[in-house]
């Protein structure tokens, strides 16, 4: 039984595999236009009705807006985590210690209920423009802390670096938490700094009337927040593309495949490591900076373990290695429980909010058994792998 | 900073540290042995020892020993103990199973990378854990309260009950046998043969699958017994009881030495003590960050743990 349904989810795979080969066949300028149109679908689609489509997709008992801004969110960690995990091969366990460093940052600097409120710094933050401000402070941050925790650990190979972040991103939980002096413990920091600007009187329809006026980044809708995010996403994306496609990416790849034969090679493992957890870890800083805006409060309950295992189980899950693979994988773990909140499909009703965690813990074994690549694994040809085929095209063009 | 707290009542932080490692040693092994033979976190093994309580007091509740019931006689004490000890180790050599059966033997013939892994035994994780949960609507039980701790010896101001005793000797005595079991039986050879080389182990006719079997069901026969000590120690549990202190007990394991049998012990130990220390100078709001920083800098001065990894290379 099992056996035959492997062998219907390879048919699959090869189908799926088959037609990216033909999207790549498509001349450039179609793919621009094909790719504009779905971005455009994308920002788009918490204000419009698409026929079928809708009953299906929209949650029911969450704001559909807000999952789809969440899920846009851990789309950049997945990103971020990906190039730790998927590039690099680092098994880092405890990459939520980032996303909190993130936010903690907005949230001290750009919040007048922070400790650091009345330094000199912190007041300059909180201004119309805080917000902005911080995300920048927030990025450096996470690098340095990225750096940090990099410096020792990195000698560290496998299962132990794993351990060792894993501590990590406890350390920082606990820290958070009992900190009192610098993030208030328990009581959490509120009143954080967010963009500023109303919603203006353009595209009727698809903006609410009572919207105008209203602040945009305020409490009414998750819309603008979303939209900021997808933006986020689009900027990650690219640059992680470009970096992989880049001679870092390129010695990433090498010193996950076999890290002593990179190091003969002439690769410095320990400087592109530490590349690739501070670039991860800037990332991992830019979601917890969009996710303390939108929060407006935080307290360090967001921070526990199982929400950095299940980063890391977005990234494996997708396809390590593979950015649509990591995108879909994020969108699997956070949009799929939202959804399965609650059912209510085409007229019949389930209420499986006390089931969602169980089928999603059965949705991964049986994706990992079935497809031990990720649902969309990263394909290398098997003649060429992707180190000679980047050498080929080097002295080709030179 | 409490230093003069700490210095004050070093002894008792220090016996209160042992007990709780000696149970992170017991969970510890779980980890151990998986890691020594397969090179992977069976992250799952924490639900192993948290079915283990659960299967304790089930098993009281059952023969008429609940929250309600009068205090046992000596003779009925030890009965108690010992089906818990065997409702336990069942019910968690159970789990084990099943989480390897389910979750890593139809991946085992892939191959995949070991991340993969990881990621089903996060799953088998979540799984146990929701059922749990919806099974016990994810309330607090309670257990009967069977060994009253009592005064036994004192010794530099510091009391040591006779439940710590209990505790301490039983899991040294698990850990002693266990140690015998690998290092002197036909069986126990098998397994450090194949975490010494599993293709020439296959080879000299120690049937692969079967090994692994054995050690999650040994990792979940000292689950088990970890779970009686901690309901006797506790006295109740929650569904989400193994996830922190399946935590720990990996960092303990790592800690000695991940794949080493008296890795796991020292690593358990020591993790306990360093817990409770930390609990006396910085506060109990702290106690989960000095084990963790511990970790962290034993780690940067000896990448392997403390004992290094030695399965494989225990003497033949």
């Amino acid at each position: 039984m099992i056996g035959k349904l492997q062998k219907a989810d390879d048919r699959r795979l090869s189908i799926l595999a088959g037609m990216g080969d033909r999207w790549r066949a498509v001349p450039k300028a179609w793919r621009v236009a094909v790719g504009c149109a779905f971005v455009l679908l994308l920002f788009a689609l918490p204000r419009i009705y698409i026929p079928g489509v809708d009953e299906i997709i929209r949650t029911t008992k969450t704001d559909f807006t807000t999952v789809l801004f969440l899920v846009a969110m851990y789309v950049v960690v997945a990103v971020g985590l990906n190039v730790v995990i998927g590039l690099a091969g680092l098994l880092d366990l405890g990459y939520i210690g980032f996303f909190a460093v993130g936010a903690y940052t907005v949230a001290l600097f750009g919040s007048p209920d922070s400790p650091l409120h009345g330094s000199k710094l912190a007041t300059f933050m909180h201004t119309p423009y805080g917000w902005l401000l911080c995300v920048p402070l927030a990025v450096a941050v996470t690098m340095l802390s990225g750096v940090l925790l990099g410096w020792p650990t990195l000698r560290v190979r496998g299962d132990y670096l794993a351990i060792v972040t894993l501590g990590f991103g406890e350390i920082v939980r606990l820290v958070a938490q009992n900190a009192n002096g610098l993030t208030n413990g328990q009581r959490g920091i509120s009143d954080i700094a967010h963009p500023g600007g109303t919603w203006p009187n353009l595209l009727p329809g698809f903006i609410d009337e009572n919207w105008v006026g209203l602040p945009m980044f305020g409490s009414a809708t998750s819309l603008a927040w979303y939209w900021l995010a997808l933006v986020c996403v689009i900027v990650c994306m690219f640059a992680s593309r470009r970096l992989e496609r880049s001679r870092v990416g390129r010695a990433w790849v090498a010193i996950r495949e076999d890290e002593d034969a990179a190091e003969i090679m002439g690769v410095q493992a320990f400087k592109f490591k530490l590349w690739a957890f501070a670039f991860g870890a800037a990332l991992g800083g830019l979601a917890g900076a969009l996710y303390a805006g939108k929060q407006q409060f935080m307290g360090s309950n967001s921070f526990d373990l199982i929400t950095s295992i299940l980063f890391v189980a977005m990234v494996v899950v997708g396809g390590a290695g593979n950015l649509a693979g990591v995108t879909v994988g994020a969108i699997l773990v956070w949009y799929l429980p939202e959804r399965l909140r609650g059912i209510d499909f085409f007229g019949i009703e389930l209420n499986t909010g006390e089931y969602r965690l169980l089928t999603f813990g059965l949705a991964l074994i049986v994706i990992m058994t079935f497809r031990p690549k990720g649902l969309l694994p990263k394909r290398y040809r098997s003649s060429q792998p992707p180190l000679v085929e980047a050498h080929v095209a080097e002295e080709a063009s030179a | 900073m409490h230093f003069q707290y700490w210095l004050d009542n070093f002894w008792s932080l220090s016996v209160g540290g042992l007990t709780q490692g000696a149970i992170y040693a017991l969970v510890a092994l779980g980890y151990t042995l998986v890691y020594g033979v397969l090179r992977l976190i069976n992250f799952a093994h924490s639900e192993v020892f948290m079915t283990g309580t659960f299967a304790v007091i089930t098993v009281w509740n059952l023969v008429g020993y609940d929250l309600n019931a009068g205090r046992p006689g000596t003779g009925m004490v030890i009965a108690l103990l010992v089906l818990g000890l065997v409702a336990a180790s069942l019910t968690s050599a159970g789990t084990a199973l099943l989480v390897e059966r389910v979750a890593y033997r139809p991946l085992r013939r892939k191959n995949p990378p070991s991340l993969v892994f990881l990621i089903t035994a996060i799953g088998a994780s979540v799984v146990l854990l929701e059922t749990m949960g919806l099974l016990t609507e994810r309330k607090l039980k309670g257990a009967i309260t069977l060994v009253q701790p009592k005064e036994v010896f004192s010794f530099f101001g510091a009391t040591v009950d006779n439940v710590q005793i209990i505790i301490i000797v039983s899991a040294i005595v698990m850990m002693f046998g266990l140690e015998q079991f690998i290092n002197r039986t036909r069986l126990g050879r098998g397994v450090r043969a194949v975490a010494q080389n599993p293709d020439a182990a296959a080879l000299m006719g120690v049937n692969r699958d079967r090994v692994i079997m054995l050690i999650f069901m040994i990792g979940g026969l000292m689950a088990g017994g970890a779970a009686l000590l901690h309901i006797v120690k506790v006295g109740s549990t929650q569904y989400d009881v193994g996830f922190i202190l399946g935590v720990k007990a990996f960092a303990a394991a790592v800690l000695g030495g991940i794949g080493n049998l008296r890795g796991a012990l020292l690593g358990g130990l020591l993790l306990g003590l360093v817990e409770n220390w930390g609990a006396g100078v910085f506060g109990s709001e702290w106690m989960n960050v000095v084990p963790f920083a511990c970790l962290v800098l034993i780690l940067m001065f000896r990448p392997t743990g403390l004992l290094g990894e030695s399965l494989g290379r225990a003497r033949a």
